[in-house]
């Protein structure tokens, strides 16, 4: 589907959710707790088949996280752009979607550990890079790390 | 090799491969359960080279922060450059001269060679093939050489810019690749005769460390692992920049999803590169190698992702910017990263002794992993 299909499709069915366009991609904006429904459905209906989880990240807004989710149909060879906005910055918690595609094990626990953003039910959510004991998420704004090698 | 054994409760035997070990390539801590020979589980523990390169990105400029891109994926610096000189095109809207653009395929090209070479010799090496390894390291060493003479590095190149590339081409350029291109290509047909159909060879990578189609696209795998599985997923192909889309070369597939199909994609992709080499070669047209851009570049507000094929596979970049001089938050999706995380499934049921060439034809790079 080229962005001008995919973008009707998606108004048709989430009519609620806010859509992005002008940029690279279409952009889908979630509420968290619809998250895993929709990832479900992006996933797995034939006129997305979005299989294919090529990026995932969390961005720190200062004010709420957002995490971003691209994706794309090796089939249909269309991409699409999920933002999933967390308001609470104490406990900012988001369902998984490890089980929907393997890779977010990783990437998820790499958000984990340098965003403090937790995913339930996710298999095994330990921190990935840094050590367990380690204080703070480094990529937060408010983070600030002892030794920077930038600003020394 | 093994720092530590241990049993757990069922009685499997838990070793550590790691984080200092030959066939690992840089410091990745492996905790495998064994049941006897058998692999259970492979668990990869990371971070011994993480340097939290996003992070030193945030306080980098838009020129500045390229230059750590080298230091990821130090086997493809020219792509990883290329990765983010085209994210800030994208931002900046600039015209790269046509010159570059030749320029900067025939370096990502060159690079692709060379880290197939390196991997072909250190692969070969892991399994037990002493002899591949210094085969590759003197053609390898050729490539390196025409990269020095332009670039004025051998490994950490820098040579890719907003715009452009920082330096014209050395004089020699053209007749160095040509020799070059002369020499691999007896060369290549020797390796294959050395090591493609050796029987040995064959019995330690045919049907071993097998993915299909279908956890190969869930895992995220890109690049050679995702092709020797049947997934098209050539950025090159698929979203062509810089000046692919002009030129003719096939997209390697193979279905079988084991070590010798992941082998049989790399060395049919260094023929490959040799192909673009050659169409470019005596095409590259006059004129500047670099666009004019502003000493201080600022990005738009907005976000910007812009993906290349490196030799491991599909290795993006992510820009949101607030329009300050330094981004917002940068995120890079490296191809090793997704790839290893298929190492568990690949190995569940292996031998022990499979483990390393399921390693070494998944190409890692730590420091692209960690980065």
């Amino acid at each position: 589907m080229d962005q001008e299909s995919i973008k009707n499709r998606l108004q048709e069915k989430y009519p609620s959710y806010q859509i992005d366009e002008g940029g690279q991609w279409i952009v889908l904006n979630v509420p968290v707790s619809d998250w895993k429904q929709v990832a479900a459905e992006l996933r797995n209906e034939a006129e997305f088949e979005l299989d294919f989880l090529f990026c995932l990240t969390a961005v720190d807004w200062k004010t709420h996280f957002s995490v971003v989710f691209h994706l794309r149909s090796i089939l249909h060879n269309h991409e699409l752009v999920v933002k999933v906005k967390i308001d609470d910055r104490q406990n900012p918690v988001l369902e998984t979607v490890s089980d929907i595609w393997r890779t977010a094990e990783f990437h998820e626990r790499e958000a984990y550990d340098l965003f403090g953003i937790r995913f339930n039910y996710h298999p095994d959510l330990r921190r990935l890079f840094l050590t367990e004991d380690w204080k703070g998420w480094p990529l937060r704004k408010d983070y600030e790390d002892p030794v920077n090698m930038i600003k020394l | 090799m093994l720092e530590e054994i241990g049993t757990s409760a069922e009685g499997d035997l838990i070793i550590n491969v790691g984080p200092q070990h030959p066939s690992t390539h840089g410091v990745l801590h492996l905790v495998i359960t064994l049941q006897g020979e058998t692999i259970k589980k492979v668990e990869p523990h990371l971070g011994y080279i993480h340097r939290s390169i996003e992070k030193m990105c945030e306080s980098l400029s838009y020129r500045q922060f390229i230059y750590v891109t080298s230091r990821m994926d130090y086997l493809s610096s020219h792509i990883n450059n290329l990765g983010c000189a085209l994210a800030v095109e994208k931002g900046l809207q600039v015209e790269v001269p046509r010159r570059a653009m030749v320029i900067r395929v025939l370096m990502s090209e060159l690079t692709r060679l060379a880290s197939h070479q390196l991997w072909w010799g250190a692969m070969a090496m892991d399994i037990g093939a002493l002899t591949p390894f210094f085969h590759a390291f003197r053609e390898r060493e050729m490539i390196n050489d025409i990269m020095e003479e332009t670039c004025g590095a051998r490994l950490t190149m820098n040579y890719m810019v907003p715009g452009g590339v920082m330096f014209d081409l050395h004089p020699d350029f053209q007749k160095k690749v040509k020799e070059f291109i002369a020499h691999f290509k007896g060369k290549i047909d020797e390796y294959d005769e050395l090591l493609t159909g050796n029987v040995i060879f064959r019995e330690r990578t045919v049907g071993v460390g097998k993915i299909s189609r279908e956890d190969a696209i869930s895992y995220g795998c890109s690049g050679p692992v995702a092709r020797a599985a049947g997934v098209s997923c050539d950025i090159r192909k698929h979203a062509p920049y810089d000046m692919y889309s002009e030129l003719k070369f096939d997209e390697i597939l193979h279905t079988d999803g084991d070590c010798y199909a992941r082998y049989l994609v790399r060395m049919q992709e260094m023929r490959q590169s040799l192909n673009i080499i050659e169409q470019l070669i005596d095409n590259i047209p006059e004129g500047d190698f670099q666009a004019k851009t502003k000493a201080v570049l600022k990005l738009p507000k907005g976000e910007y992702y812009s993906m290349v094929e490196t030799a491991r596979g599909e290795f993006g970049v992510y820009i949101i910017s607030e329009g300050a001089m330094t981004p917002y938050r940068i995120k890079f999706r490296s191809p090793g990263f997704s790839n290893l995380s298929a190492l568990d499934h690949m190995a569940k049921g292996s031998k022990i002794g499979d483990l390393v060439a399921i390693m070494g034809t998944l190409d890692l790079v730590i420091p692209d992993i960690d980065r």
